[in-house]
C-alpha cells in the first residue's frame, strides 16, 4: 500500500515547508529544494507491486488508485557554468501537485469488462482535441493484450465524490492517471485469466491472451465476454499486481491514429450544439459593449418577442437572453434589441492605463552584490484571446427542482456544485455530462456557459441550447493575461553570476477550482503556503541553465478581466523574455547562442534536446540577409523541449497581399525536440507539438487583443490574427524523442509553445538587428480591419457568400 | 411562412422558414445536419464550408432563398459515397490530421474545392494553392493538412 510513502513524502513537504517560511526568499527555497531533492532520489524506483480493488458486482469491475511510480530525474550535473541550485519544478513540479491532489479519491476510477467482450472506462477527464481518449485506449490496451476497437473510453459525467480528481489542465492527465489505469486494466487481466484456468482446468500459466480471447495448451479458447461473470467479485477486496514490463510493450509507444477519425471527417462527431436534447432550441445573449457590462432594462421587449422564430427572451446577469427556432433568427433578435446597459468591470481602461498600473506593481529587481556587467531588459506582452473555435456553449435543462446541463467542461464538479448554488437546487439535483470540446486551449476549465444555459433555462423554464457568438467570445471571452517580464543579468568575464526574473500580470482567474486543488497539495511543496498563481509559477517556472544565483518571481494585479490557464500559462511569455536575454548575454561574451546555451544548460537530458534540435536544424548555417535562425529550450511537465527555428522578415515578405489577413515575418522553417518521457503515442504528441507551434507563431508575430474604453476591440478573426496558412511554416521537423531515460509519461498538450515562442522571438531580433520590447510584435500597428460596431454587439450575417464560390 | 425547396447531399426537402434565415441555420438547426460548423457568423472562419453544385461555399452568408431546388448542395455527411470515402477523407485519416475536428468537415470540404480549382485552371496543388484556403484550425493542424491535400489530391 502507499500510505507509507505518502507518510513519508507528507514528512519530508512539512520540513521544506517549515524551513521556506522562516525565511522567505527564493534562495531559501532553492535550499530547501535541494535538500528535498536528495531525500527524493535516495527511493527505491525499482519494479514493484500495486493495489487495485476488485469491485464487488454481476460482472468484473476493477479500480485502482494512484501511486507515486517513480521519482522524476536523476539528472546528471553540468560540469560547466555557475551551478545554480535546484529550482522547485526540477524536484517537485505541478504535474507532481495535481497527481498528490488527486490521490486520496482514485481508487474510483474503474475499468469494467463487459459482458460483449469490450472494455469500457468512464475517463474523469476532458478532451478536446488532445488525444486523451485514443491515449486511454492504447494504455488500456496494452496492459490487457487488446485491440483498440475493443476498448471503449468515454467521458465520465461530474462525479463530486471524485473530488480533485476531474480537472483537466497542466497537460496532466497522462501522468496523473497512466498508473491508475494499469493496475486496474491488470487486475481484470489476471482474474479473467483465473477464471480461464477454472473454466479450461488447465494452469494459469499455460494461457496466452490475445485481442480479448484467451487461448490454452488443448487451443480451446474463452473470449472476454465469457469469462466476465466468472471473474467477477462478489465483494469489494483488496488485490496486488505487477504491471506488464516495458520491454514487452506492443500497444504503447507505436503512433495511433486518433480513434474517432473517421467520425470526425465524415461529419459524425457531436459537439455541444450538435447533439439533438428535446425542447433545447437555440439560445444566444446580447451583450454590454463594455467588457463584464450588465443589463439595465430593455425598452422593446414585446417587439422582440414577436419577432419571427422567437419563442422566448428573459433577462439574465450577463445580458439578454433570446431563444428561437435557428441560431440565425437569435441572431437577428439581439440585433434588434434596444438595452440600456450598466458599466463594465475595465470601464475607461485601455492598453497604456493597465500597463501603467502593472508597472507600479512591478516586484524590485535585487540590486547585485557581485561585481560585473549588468544586463537588465523589460518585455512587455500584450492580451491575447483564448478562444477556441468551437464558442463557449452549454445545453440546460432546468425545470422541476433539477437541471440536466450538457457541455464541454474541464472541471465539471465545480461547475455542478456552482450551478447548484446559483439555482438554489441540492448538488445531486443537478446532473452535468461532459461533451468533447472543438478545441480548449485553457478555455474549458470554465464553465461560464453552463452556468448561464442554467440561468437562462431556469429563467424561461424551458431547456435551451446556449451558444455564444464569435464577437461574444472574442470580446468578452477568456484572455491570457498582459504582462510585463523584466531580466537581470550580471555577468563576468565567462560566466553569468545572477540571473533575475520578475514577472508582473494582470491576475490569472484560477477560481475554478483547478487553484484548490494545486494548492491544497502544492502547501506540502518546497516553498509551502504560497498564493494560487504563485504557487503554480513557483511549480512551472525553470531557468534551464546554470546563470549562478537563478530567482523567479511572480506578482499579479486583479482588474476585473476575464483571465484564465491559456495553453502554456506563463511559461510563453517567461520563456520569451528569458531567452531573447540568454541571446544577449551570450552576445556580450562573445559567444555562438547554441553553443552558450549547451555550455551552461544545467542537465545532461535538457542538453540532449538542445543538442538534437541544433543538429536536426543545422544550426549556424549561412542565412541571407534579412532572415535568420533563433534557438531557445523550455523545460516543463517533466520533460524537455528546444526548438529552432528561420524566419524571414525581408520586405517582400513581410508586406506580401493577403486579404484580411496579417502576413508580416514568416517563419519558414521549425524543429522542435520534446522528450515527454515515456511517449504513449508518438504520432498524437507530434500532433500536440505542432498545434502548440502554431500557438506560438500566433502569440509572437500576429494575434493580440487591444483594450480600448473598457473593451476589446476584436471581434472576430478576420479581427484577430491566430496563424493561418499562409503562416504557418512550410517546413516543420518534430523531434519526439523515444527512449527519454524517464520511464514514466510526463505532460504533452502545452508544451509546443514556450520554446517555440522564444525561438521565434530570437529569430526575429537576429534578422532585424531589433530586440522588440512588446509582443506580438505588430501590436502597435495601425488595425489592418474596421472595427466592429459595439451595438449591436453581433455583427450582420453577410448575404453575399455566393460571391466568394471557388 | 415562405416555403423553401432545396436539394441537400442527393435529398429533396422542403423547409418553412423566412426568406432572410441563412441557410447554415437552415441546414443545421432545421434539418438537424451538423457537419457544417458555426465559428463566426460572417464567412470569415469558414468552418461551415459545403458546396453548391461542387464548389466551396460558405452558408452562413448565404439566404436560404437565395438557392434553389435545383442547386446541389452537399455538406460533409453527403462527400462520401455510402461507406467509401471520398479520397481526402481518407488522406485526412491516413495523416492523423484532426485534433478537435470542429474545423475539419470545412477544412476537407474546401480542399476538395481547391483541388478542383486547380484542375481546371490547370495549376499544381502546391503550397501557393495551400495558401490559398482562408479556414482558420484553432488547434494548428496546418501541416498535416498540407501533407493530406496533397495526398487526398492524388487520388482524386
Amino acid at each position: 500500500m502507499p500510505a507509507h510513502r505518502a507518510a513519508t513524502r507528507r514528512d519530508i513537504s512539512r520540513a521544506d515547508s517549515a524551513a521556506a517560511e522562516a525565511a522567505h526568499t527564493a534562495e531559501a527555497r532553492a535550499e530547501a529544494a535541494t535538500r528535498n531533492a536528495r531525500s527524493l532520489l535516495r527511493r527505491d524506483t525499482g519494479r514493484r507491486k500495486f493495489l487495485g480493488y476488485l469491485v464487488a458486482a454481476p460482472t468484473l469491475v476493477v479500480a485502482a488508485e494512484l501511486t507515486r511510480q517513480s521519482v522524476f530525474g536523476a539528472p546528471t550535473a553540468n560540469a560547466l557554468g555557475l551551478p545554480s541550485p535546484p529550482q522547485t519544478p526540477e524536484v517537485y513540479d505541478l504535474l507532481d501537485a495535481l497527481r498528490d491532489s488527486m490521490r486520496p479519491t482514485a481508487h474510483l476510477v474503474r475499468v469494467e469488462v463487459r459482458k460483449d467482450g469490450t472494455v469500457h472506462f468512464a475517463l474523469p477527464r476532458s478532451d478536446n482535441g488532445q488525444g486523451i481518449i485514443t491515449s486511454t485506449k492504447m494504455i488500456i490496451a496494452e496492459e490487457m493484450d487488446l485491440e483498440l476497437d475493443q476498448v471503449d473510453v468515454t467521458l465520465a459525467d461530474a462525479r463530486p465524490e471524485l473530488m480533485f480528481n476531474q480537472i483537466t489542465g497542466g497537460s496532466s492527465t497522462t501522468f496523473t492517471t497512466y498508473t491508475a489505469i494499469r493496475v486496474a486494466a491488470a487486475i481484470a487481466r489476471g482474474r479473467l485469466l483465473d477464471a480461464a484456468a477454472a473454466l479450461l482446468e488447465q494452469d494459469k500459466g499455460t494461457l496466452t491472451s490475445r485481442a480479448g480471447l484467451i487461448t490454452g495448451l488443448n487451443g480451446r479458447s474463452l473470449p472476454f465476454g465469457e469469462l466476465t461473470e466468472a471473474a467477477a467479485s462478489p465483494v469489494d477486496e483488496v488485490v496486488e499486481v505487477v504491471l506488464k514490463d516495458r520491454k514487452d510493450f506492443r500497444v504503447i509507444g507505436t503512433p495511433q491514429t486518433k480513434t474517432d477519425a473517421r467520425d470526425i471527417v465524415t461529419g459524425r462527431k457531436k459537439f455541444t450544439t450538435d447533439l439533438k436534447i428535446p425542447g433545447a432550441l437555440p439560445t444566444i445573449i446580447c451583450r454590454a459593449p463594455d467588457l463584464n457590462g450588465t443589463p439595465a432594462g430593455i425598452d422593446n421587449l414585446d417587439e422582440v418577442r414577436s419577432m419571427p422564430g422567437v419563442t422566448d427572451v428573459a433577462v439574465v446577469p450577463t445580458g439578454i437572453a433570446v431563444r428561437a427556432k435557428t441560431f440565425g433568427q437569435c441572431i437577428e433578435a439581439a440585433r434588434a434589441m434596444q438595452v440600456r446597459w450598466k458599466a463594465g468591470t475595465v470601464a475607461g481602461e485601455d492598453d497604456e492605463s493597465i500597463l501603467a498600473k502593472l508597472r507600479r506593481a512591478e516586484l524590485p529587481l535585487a540590486v547585485p552584490a557581485v561585481a560585473g556587467d549588468v544586463l537588465e531588459r523589460s518585455f512587455t506582452f500584450y492580451f491575447r484571446s483564448n478562444s477556441a473555435l468551437e464558442t463557449n456553449c452549454a445545453i440546460a435543462d432546468v425545470r422541476d427542482g433539477k437541471a440536466e446541463i450538457w457541455a464541454p467542461l474541464k472541471n465539471p464538479i465545480v461547475a455542478q456544485q456552482d450551478i447548484a448554488k446559483r439555482l438554489g437546487l441540492p448538488s445531486s439535483a443537478v446532473t452535468v455530462h461532459v461533451v468533447q470540446g472543438g478545441g480548449s486551449f485553457g478555455r474549458r476549465l470554465f464553465h461560464d456557459a453552463a452556468l448561464e444555459a442554467a440561468q437562462v433555462s431556469k429563467a424561461m423554464g424551458k431547456p435551451v441550447k446556449l451558444m455564444w457568438t464569435r464577437a461574444d467570445d472574442s470580446r468578452q471571452g477568456r484572455v491570457h493575461p498582459m504582462a510585463t517580464s523584466r531580466v537581470r543579468a550580471v555577468v563576468a568575464a565567462d560566466s553569468v553570476l545572477s540571473f533575475e526574473q520578475r514577472h508582473t500580470s494582470v491576475a490569472t482567474d484560477f477560481g475554478h477550482g483547478f487553484g484548490e486543488a494545486v494548492t491544497s497539495a502544492a502547501a506540502k511543496a518546497p516553498g509551502g503556503q504560497l498564493g494560487v498563481a504563485a504557487t503554480i509559477f513557483e511549480l512551472t517556472q525553470v531557468t534551464p541553465y546554470d546563470f549562478g544565483v537563478s530567482t523567479r518571481l511572480l506578482n499579479e494585479v486583479e482588474f476585473g478581466f476575464n483571465t484564465g490557464s491559456m495553453r502554456n500559462v506563463y511559461s510563453p511569455d517567461v520563456a520569451t523574455a528569458r531567452e531573447l536575454m540568454v541571446d544577449q548575454i551570450a552576445a556580450k561574451l562573445g559567444k555562438d547562442p547554441y553553443e552558450f546555451r549547451t555550455a551552461t544548460v544545467k542537465y545532461d537530458r535538457w542538453r540532449a534536446v538542445l543538442d538534437r534540435a541544433a543538429e536536426e536544424a543545422n544550426w549556424g548555417k549561412s542565412m541571407p540577409a534579412g532572415t535568420a535562425q533563433g534557438i531557445a529550450m523550455h523545460i516543463e511537465y517533466k520533460g524537455a523541449s528546444a526548438c529552432v527555428v528561420e524566419i524571414d522578415c525581408r520586405d517582400e515578405t513581410v508586406n506580401r497581399p493577403i486579404r484580411e489577413g496579417v502576413t508580416g515575418p514568416r517563419v519558414t522553417r521549425v524543429t522542435f525536440v520534446v522528450d515527454v518521457g515515456l511517449v504513449i503515442n508518438p504520432r498524437g504528441v507530434e500532433a500536440q507539438m505542432m498545434g502548440g507551434i502554431n500557438d506560438a507563431l500566433a502569440m509572437t508575430l500576429t494575434s493580440s487583443l487591444h483594450l480600448v474604453d473598457g473593451h476589446f476591440v476584436e471581434a472576430s478573426w478576420d479581427n484577430y490574427f491566430y496563424t493561418r496558412q499562409w503562416n504557418t511554416p512550410p517546413e516543420m521537423n518534430i523531434v519526439v524523442i523515444e527512449d527519454s531515460p524517464s520511464d514514466e509519461p510526463g505532460g504533452a498538450g502545452e508544451f509546443g509553445v514556450a520554446a517555440t515562442c522564444g525561438a521565434v522571438a530570437c529569430a526575429y531580433a537576429r534578422a532585424t538587428g531589433k530586440v522588440p520590447d512588446y509582443f506580438p510584435i505588430n501590436h502597435k500597428d495601425p488595425f489592418p480591419f474596421e472595427p466592429k460596431p459595439l451595438v449591436p454587439p453581433i455583427p450582420p450575417a453577410p448575404t453575399n457568400g455566393l460571391d466568394f464560390i471557388y | 411562412m415562405p416555403e423553401h425547396r432545396l436539394t441537400i447531399n442527393g435529398q429533396q426537402v422542403t423547409v418553412d422558414v423566412d426568406d432572410d434565415v441563412r441557410l447554415l441555420w437552415v441546414i443545421r438547426d432545421i434539418l438537424g445536419i451538423t457537419g457544417p460548423k458555426y465559428g463566426c457568423g460572417i464567412n470569415v472562419c469558414k468552418a461551415c464550408t459545403s458546396h453548391i453544385n461542387g464548389r466551396a461555399f460558405n452558408p452562413c452568408s448565404v439566404r436560404v432563398c437565395d438557392v434553389s431546388e435545383d442547386d446541389e448542395i452537399t455538406t460533409i455527411e453527403g462527400l462520401a459515397d455510402g461507406d467509401e470515402l471520398h479520397p481526402m477523407q481518407q488522406a485526412w485519416i491516413d495523416h492523423d490530421v484532426a485534433q478537435c475536428g470542429y474545423c475539419q468537415p470545412g477544412q476537407i470540404m474546401a480542399a476538395v474545392a481547391k483541388v478542383r480549382q486547380c484542375a481546371e485552371e490547370g495549376r499544381d496543388v502546391d503550397d501557393a494553392a495551400i495558401e490559398e484556403i482562408r479556414n482558420i484550425c484553432r488547434c494548428g493542424t496546418y501541416n498535416r493538412i498540407r501533407a493530406a491535400i496533397k495526398a487526398g489530391a492524388a487520388n482524386m
